[in-house]
């Protein structure tokens, strides 16, 4: 069964580094779960996490690969160690009479918050690995759920692994 | 004083020290065009496609070593320039090619002939680049001539839009580069390389398998004295042929699909296999199930460390520049006591000389058709082995490897990666520019130099007088001969109808056209043609259609399930 990794990238924050990765992934057949990226504290360098699976080999090819392009920095494989995991997610969920109150208990329990209320909407704000969000999810009625939207997981190294040109 | 882009431009080729620029005019470049006007320090060559400009830079650039330079204009230009930029990028060929862009301002509005050059190329260069500023445009061309040049070589685009090559800005050629995203890795691991040497000399059956970045590192002393010293067995991969005497003893041929028999073998049952700028691939080992079916221990020495482990496992990875590596791999062999198992060495040559014993390149030597290889096997002669040969692509590619015996680097051209036909006559003007006196032979097929076939117009403007060895065969050969072992003989589409007078084309171009029917005309007609020094002339060799490339690696099988020609 391919392994899920956590791949973290730092490149140089130029317009077109991004299609140079995402065309890598299709390019070579990677698959990717989820990416997200954004500029760092550095200005001239962003950061991008790549949520991908495959075997060893195929994670040792998209570290390299992704070395091999000019544009980026540093690449981490946030499985080698331990590390943190978190993606925000977005529900808006039609909350009207009694399923209010059941709607914001189950925010809590999850501890989301809800973030924009209507008078027959509610939008919860929820932050966590992907696993828990699924379980989110899943502990609503599929017929409150009228909207998801997340941004894929960014994740760190514990401790003193710092990934820093 | 402040100098337009188009002068900057050419200040950079200049700064460069580029000799040749390839290439053909059209709107979005004209002011460029204009500055080359005003020079004569790059010498512009007028081809007659884009494509073809890029094969002739790329062409240049395996024949010298250095960056070769292609410029064409936006849009179409452009477009017809990426097989030669996927061709340079597959082989690892440095070259720089300018393309003109539409104006800043009219980019992303489909403008006339616009194209999203830096995307439609990028999964086939090493790096490319949009100027936006004026002001970036001298230091993006210094990087790009670094990054197409160091590490592992590769082609580079600079898309510069219209605009930019009128604005103006101060000129100031920046002398070194520094990226922190770009470093390569040129000296090895010191403990890898300790492993090494321990490794080679336990071997019982040692085996050198260098491919194409022997040459791109010029390592080919290196590699000479490092097989000389242990007295092993090599081999060369089609792109390395040249990077290892082939007339010495100790070289095996090529190996691969179209190997010797013996090199593939020893490729097969060595139990140290030493990976010098080769990178595994299908062509080469077949099957990789196959091929590590055989216990052996594997030393890869790569500048590209993605290159290591991507088709085969191996025991003792070395990133670095082949050359640097050879060095001290060569040093620590020197001065270790032990000389390795001699009495096995023995054992494995006499196995190795058996195989070798095949004669596995024989052919029919009676023949009253003319065979390919014989016209390859006289070439080599008459030429005294010292030709630069290009080739296209096919069976005739595979005679060429297989029969003309390269002794020394850079002799050898022809497009590995890619595989694409028509390149063979452009690449050869390439390196007929650079060495004007040197013998230059294009090996081609009747369906591959139709491919770009209009370039012989550009030889003549330019008084290129290359040799054109058409093997004339009235098939796409290569194809015929898969279709007869795999496709039951159905030759579908394979077979080159209405092919026009050739010698009559050449004439028509104001060249020299010959006809060769009969095997004993071919080594005089080689010698007329070779001896009309200023002349290009095309050789139009009839030869036996349904001779077939041996020995051969059928798709997917191992290395060492060869068809030999005695077998069929």
């Amino acid at each position: 069964m391919p392994m899920r990794h956590i791949i973290s990238v730092l490149l140089e924050n130029e317009s077109g580094a991004l299609s140079r990765v995402s065309g890598l992934f299709s390019a070579r057949g990677y698959n990717i779960e989820s990416l997200t990226v954004a500029p760092t504290e550095d200005a001239s360098m962003s950061r991008m996490t790549i949520v991908t699976r495959g075997s060893e080999d195929v994670i040792e090819q998209i570290v390299k690969q992704l070395n091999k392009l000019i544009e980026v920095v540093k690449v981490v494989d946030l499985n080698e160690g331990s590390h943190l995991e978190r993606e925000l997610m977005l529900v808006k969920v039609k909350a009207q009479g009694e399923s209010r109150e059941e709607l914001k208990r189950m925010s809590d329990i999850f501890r989301g918050r809800i973030i924009d209320v209507a008078d027959s909407t509610y939008t919860i704000e929820l932050t966590g690995n992907g696993a828990k969000l699924d379980a989110f999810l899943e502990a609503l009625d599929t017929s409150v759920i009228l909207e998801t939207v997340r941004t894929g997981a960014c994740g760190i190294g514990r401790g003193e692994r710092i990934l820093k040109v | 004083m402040e100098l337009t882009g188009a002068e900057i431009t050419v200040r950079c080729l200049q700064e460069e020290g580029v000799e040749f620029a390839f290439g053909y005019p059209g709107g979005a470049v004209l002011y460029i065009y204009d500055e080359i006007f005003k020079q004569n320090k790059v010498k512009h060559v007028l081809v007659r496609h884009e494509q073809a400009a890029v094969h002739a830079a790329d062409g240049y650039a395996r024949a010298t070593g250095r960056v070769g330079v292609a410029l064409v204009t936006s849009g179409p230009g452009a477009t017809n320039a990426v097989t030669g930029i996927a061709t340079a990028y597959m082989d690892s060929i440095p070259l720089v090619i300018i393309s003109g862009q539409v104006p800043t301002a009219a980019i992303g509005l489909d403008a006339f002939q616009e194209v999203d050059m830096v995307g439609i190329t990028r999964p086939c260069v090493k790096h490319n680049f949009l100027v936006k500023d004026v002001r970036d445009l001298a230091s993006t061309i210094k990087k790009a001539f670094h990054i197409a040049s160091t590490g592992r070589p590769g082609p580079v685009v600079v898309d510069i839009p219209k605009d930019i090559t009128t604005h103006k800005t101060k000129f100031d050629y920046p002398k070194t580069v520094s990226l922190r995203s770009y470093n390569p890795v040129t000296k090895g691991h010191p403990m890898q390389i300790k492993k090494a040497v321990k490794m080679l000399l336990s071997a019982k059956r040692p085996f050198v398998y260098s491919g194409g970045g022997v040459i791109l590192s010029e390592a080919s002393a290196q590699l000479a004295k490092l097989v000389k010293l242990l007295g092993v067995p090599c081999t060369s991969t089609l792109m390395g042929l040249g990077g290892y005497p082939e007339t010495d003893r100790l070289h095996l041929g090529m190996l691969g699909m179209h190997g010797t028999y013996e090199a593939n073998m020893a490729m097969q049952h060595c139990d140290v296999l030493l990976a010098v700028g080769a990178r595994f691939d299908d062509r080469v080992i077949g099957n990789t199930e196959h091929f590590s079916q055989e216990k052996r221990q594997i030393i890869h020495i790569d500048i590209d460390p993605s290159s290591i482990a991507k088709r085969v496992k191996v025991d003792v990875p070395i990133v670095g520049d082949v050359g640097q590596v050879l060095d001290e791999l060569i040093k620590q062999l020197q001065a270790s006591k032990d000389k390795g198992d001699q009495t096995a060495l023995k054992t494995w040559w006499t196995q190795i000389e058996l195989w070798r014993s095949k004669n596995c390149l024989n052919y029919d030597r009676s023949s009253k058709i003319i065979k390919p290889q014989f016209v390859i096997e006289k070439l080599y002669e008459v030429t005294k082995g010292d030709a630069y040969v290009t080739s296209d692509v096919g069976q005739h590619q595979m005679w060429a490897a297989q029969y003309y015996k390269f002794d020394k680097p850079r002799r050898w051209i022809n497009s590995g990666g890619l595989g694409t036909m028509g390149f063979g006559l452009p690449a050869a003007m390439g390196v007929k520019m650079a060495f004007p006196k040197a013998n230059v032979a294009c090996v081609t097929g009747e369906a591959s130099i139709q491919m770009c076939i209009q370039e012989l117009s550009t030889c003549k403007q330019y008084h290129l007088p290359i040799k054109v060895i058409t093997l004339n065969n009235r098939y796409m050969g290569m194809v015929r001969q898969w279709q007869q072992f795999f496709h039951g003989n159905r030759y579908s589409e394979s077979y080159m109808d209405a092919l026009p007078d050739f010698v009559k084309l050449a004439e028509a171009y104001g060249h020299v056209g010959m006809r060769i029917e009969k095997p004993s005309d071919v080594e005089d007609a080689l010698k007329e043609a070779f001896k009309l020094k200023d002349q290009l002339v095309f050789m139009d060799f009839l030869t036996d259609q349904t001779e077939n490339v041996f020995p051969m690696v059928p798709g997917g099988k191992g290395l060492s399930e060869m068809i030999l020609a005695e077998e069929l």
